[in-house]
C-alpha cells in the first residue's frame, strides 16, 4: 500500500519498484537513510515508552512546554557553535528539573507553563535573528531534521535510549503506582516526590531525541499519540507500553520510507499518521464499546446481584 | 506467598494462612493498634485540633466525625506517617507511624479516573502487591501468586465479575470495591477509610458499610473510617470520635454524639435529636452550614 502510495506522487528521488526488499536495499544503501533509521527508532522506542506515562499522568502540556524550552536552547546553542541538540538537552533537562521539584505546585498552573514556553519560543527566535549563519538551522530544530543526522549524533541517541530504557526498567512498578494513585502509593512507601522528578529527567531525555524526528513544534505526535492509544487499547500495563513503543516506531519507519520515495517532509507524515492512528483507535474503541455493551450490562446485573447478596450478608466473603 | 510475605499478620495468625488462603476467625486479640496521647494535628504553626487521649484496639470499628476542614484527613495522614504530629505523641502498632507499612490499608478519598484509562481492573488491585518494588517481575511464581491474591481480594469485596473490565468505564461504585480490594491484598491490620460513603446514595452507603463491617468480621482487622454523616455506620461502628471545634471526643455514639458533648465541642447551642428509626440528626448549625469551610455541619442530613 506504501509502495502504491508512493509511485502515485512524482518523486525527485528514484522511483520505489514493486520490489519492497529492493527497494528497502535501495533506501538503505545510502548512508543517511541508515542514520535515519538508527536515530529515528532509538528516539521512537524512548518516545513511545515515556508517552504511555506521560497519558496516564496527564502531564502532555509539560511535555510539550519542555521542547519549547528546549528550542531556546538549541537555538542558543547553534548561535554559541554547539551541538543544537546538546542544547535542547541542557535546557530541557534544567526546565524538566525544576518542573519536577515544583511538583503538586504546578498542577493546574497551566498559566504559568504557558508563559515560560512563550518566553522561551521568543527567546529562541531572538536567537536565531541573530545568527548569521544558515537560516535552515531553525527550520531543522522547529520541524525535524531526521535525514541531517551524523554518525556521531546517531551514538549518542542510542546512548540516550539505553540509559532512558535502564532507568525506566528500574523504577516502572512505583512509577506506574504513582502515575495511577498517587496517594496511596506515597502511603506504601514510595518516594512519589523523586519518582516525579526522575521521570520528569527522562522525559527531557526522550524529548531531546525526538525533536531530532519530528521537531519542536511537532513533538507532541511522536510523544503523546502513541501512548494515548495503547492507553485506550490495551488492558494490560505491559502490553500497553509494547504497544506504544511498537506504534512509536512503525510511524517513524513509515514516515521515513514515505518521505524518501517523496518530496514531502517527514514530520508530515509523523503527524498525520499519528493522528490518524489517534482517531482509528477513537473508532474502535468505540465500535467495540458499541459490540460489549449488551454483554457488559448482563455483567453488570451479575454485578449487583453479587452486591445485593454482599448487602444481605450471604455470600460467602473470603481472602 | 512471598509477594505478600511481609504485610502477613502476626505469627500465631500465619500458619493459618499459610495454607488456607481465606483465613478465617478474628486477629489475635489484644494488642493496640493505635495509641495517643496529647496528640496535636496541624501544618506548620497552625493547630487545628489538639489534647487527644485515645486508642484503637486491634479489631475495633471507630469512625471519624466532624465537620469539613476538622481536620479527619489529617488524622490518617498522621497514621500513615505522611504527616508528623504537631504536638503529643502517636504510636501505631506500638511503634512511631511509619511510611508504607504494609499493615495499614489505606483508601483515600475517591477521585474521578480517566474514563479513556483501559488498564484491567485486576491490574489496578495488583499494584496493592507489588506496585511498590523496583524493578521487574520476572519469577513467574510471583506472577502466579500475585494473581491468587488479586483474585481473592476481588471476590472478596464483591468484585470479581468485572477483574478483566477496563477501570475508567466502571462504575464509581465499582471503582471503589477496587479501590478496597487493592488496600486489603496485603492482608492488613488496620484499614484507613477516608469517606467512603461520599456521593454515594442511601442504598449504596449501606451497602459499602456492611461490606466494610463484615470483611472485617472475616479478617478481625481494625477500622478507622472517616464520613461526614454517622447514620449508615450506627449499626456497625464500636466508637465514634468527633472532631470539632479544634477539640476531639471519642466514646461509643450513645456518649459522643449527645447535645450536651456536640454544643461544648461546637462552642454552639446543638441539640441531637434521635427519629424513630434511630437516626440521629445535628442540628443548630445552620447558620454554620452557610460558612464555606463547614458546609457539612448537619450530620445525617441528606438521608
Amino acid at each position: 500500500m506504501i509502495i502504491t502510495l508512493a509511485a502515485q506522487v512524482p518523486g525527485f528521488t528514484p522511483g520505489p519498484g514493486w520490489n519492497l526488499i529492493a527497494d528497502l536495499q535501495d533506501m538503505l544503501s545510502f548512508a543517511f537513510m541508515r542514520n535515519a533509521f538508527a536515530a529515528g527508532t532509538a528516539s521512537a522506542i524512548v518516545a513511545g515508552l515515556i508517552g504511555y506515562f506521560v497519558v496516564l499522568r496527564q502531564s502532555s502540556f509539560a511535555a510539550h512546554a519542555i521542547s519549547h524550552i528546549g528550542f531556546a536552547g538549541a537555538a542558543g546553542a547553534v548561535l554559541l557553535g554547539f551541538s543544537p541538540v546538546l542544547g535542547v538537552a541542557v535546557l530541557s533537562l534544567a526546565a524538566s528539573g525544576a518542573m519536577g521539584m515544583l511538583g503538586k505546585r504546578l498542577r493546574g498552573r497551566d498559566v504559568v507553563i504557558g508563559l515560560v514556553m512563550a518566553a522561551s519560543l521568543g527567546l529562541g527566535y531572538l536567537f536565531i535573528s541573530l545568527y548569521t549563519g544558515n537560516a535552515q538551522n531553525a527550520y531543522s530544530i522547529l520541524f525535524g531534521q531526521i535525514f541531517g543526522i551524523t554518525t556521531g549524533a546517531v551514538l549518542i541517541t542510542i546512548g540516550a535510549s539505553v540509559i532512558v530504557l535502564a532507568a525506566l526498567t528500574a523504577i516502572f512498578r512505583p512509577l506506574l503506582f504513582a502515575s495511577l494513585d498517587e496517594e496511596v502509593a506515597q502511603a506504601r512507601g514510595i518516594p512519589v516526590g523523586a519518582i516525579g522528578i526522575g521521570f520528569m529527567l527522562l522525559m527531557a531525555l526522550a524529548v531531546s531525541e525526538a525533536v531530532q524526528v519530528s521537531g519542536v513544534l511537532l513533538i507532541f505526535a511522536l510523544l503523546v499519540a502513541p501512548g494515548a492509544i495503547a492507553e485506550r487499547i490495551a488492558r494490560r500495563p505491559a502490553t500497553a507500553l509494547a504497544l506504544s513503543g511498537c506504534l512509536a516506531v512503525l510511524i517513524t519507519w513509515i514516515s521515513l520510507a514515505l518521505s524518501y520515495y517523496t518530496p514531502y517532509p517527514v514530520s508530515f507524515y509523523v503527524t498525520s499518521l499519528a493522528f490518524a492512528g489517534y482517531l482509528a483507535a477513537r473508532a474502535w474503541t468505540a465500535w467495540a464499546g458499541q459490540a460489549g455493551r449488551g454483554r457488559r450490562l448482563a455483567s453488570q446485573r451479575q454485578g449487583q446481584r453479587d452486591a445485593g447478596m454482599q448487602a444481605r450478608g450471604t455470600a460467602t466473603v473470603r481472602l | 506467598m512471598t509477594t505478600a510475605g511481609p504485610s502477613q499478620p502476626p505469627p500465631s495468625a500465619a500458619e493459618a494462612s499459610a495454607q488456607q488462603p481465606g483465613r478465617q476467625g478474628q486477629h489475635p486479640a489484644g494488642g493496640t493498634v493505635i495509641e495517643a496521647s496529647g496528640l496535636a494535628s496541624g501544618y506548620g504553626s497552625g493547630t487545628i485540633w489538639s489534647g487527644a487521649d485515645f486508642s484503637v484496639d486491634a479489631g475495633e470499628f471507630l469512625t471519624v466525625l466532624g465537620p469539613n476542614g476538622a481536620g479527619k484527613s489529617t488524622l490518617l495522614r498522621m497514621v500513615l506517617g505522611l504527616l508528623a504530629p504537631a504536638g503529643g505523641t502517636l504510636r501505631v502498632f506500638g511503634a512511631p507511624p511509619e511510611r508504607g507499612n504494609p499493615s495499614i490499608g489505606y483508601v483515600p478519598q475517591r477521585r474521578a479516573l480517566d474514563p479513556d484509562l483501559s488498564i484491567s481492573a485486576e491490574d489496578i488491585v495488583g499494584l496493592g502487591v507489588d506496585g511498590h518494588r523496583w524493578g521487574v517481575r520476572l519469577s513467574r511464581r510471583a506472577g502466579r501468586e500475585r494473581q491468587q491474591a488479586v483474585a481473592e481480594a476481588l471476590a472478596a469485596v464483591g468484585a470479581a465479575g468485572y477483574a478483566r473490565r477496563a477501570v475508567g468505564r466502571l462504575s464509581g461504585g465499582e471503582q471503589q470495591r477496587l479501590q478496597l480490594a487493592q488496600a486489603l491484598v496485603t492482608h492488613p491490620r488496620l484499614l484507613l477509610l477516608d469517606e467512603p460513603l461520599a456521593s454515594l446514595d442511601l442504598r449504596s452507603q449501606q451497602e459499602v458499610s456492611q461490606l466494610v463491617a463484615d470483611l472485617r468480621a472475616e479478617q478481625g482487622f481494625a477500622v478507622v473510617l472517616v464520613t461526614h454523616d454517622i447514620n449508615p455506620l450506627l449499626p456497625v461502628t464500636d466508637r465514634v470520635m468527633y472532631i470539632a471545634g479544634g477539640s476531639v471526643s471519642v466514646g461509643t455514639p450513645d456518649e459522643v454524639i449527645t447535645s450536651e458533648n456536640l454544643s461544648r465541642l461546637y462552642q454552639a447551642e446543638v441539640e441531637v435529636i434521635t427519629d424513630s428509626r434511630g437516626r440521629v440528626f445535628v442540628v443548630g448549625l445552620e447558620a454554620e452550614a452557610a460558612h464555606p469551610h463547614s458546609p457539612a455541619t448537619v450530620s445525617g442530613a441528606q438521608s
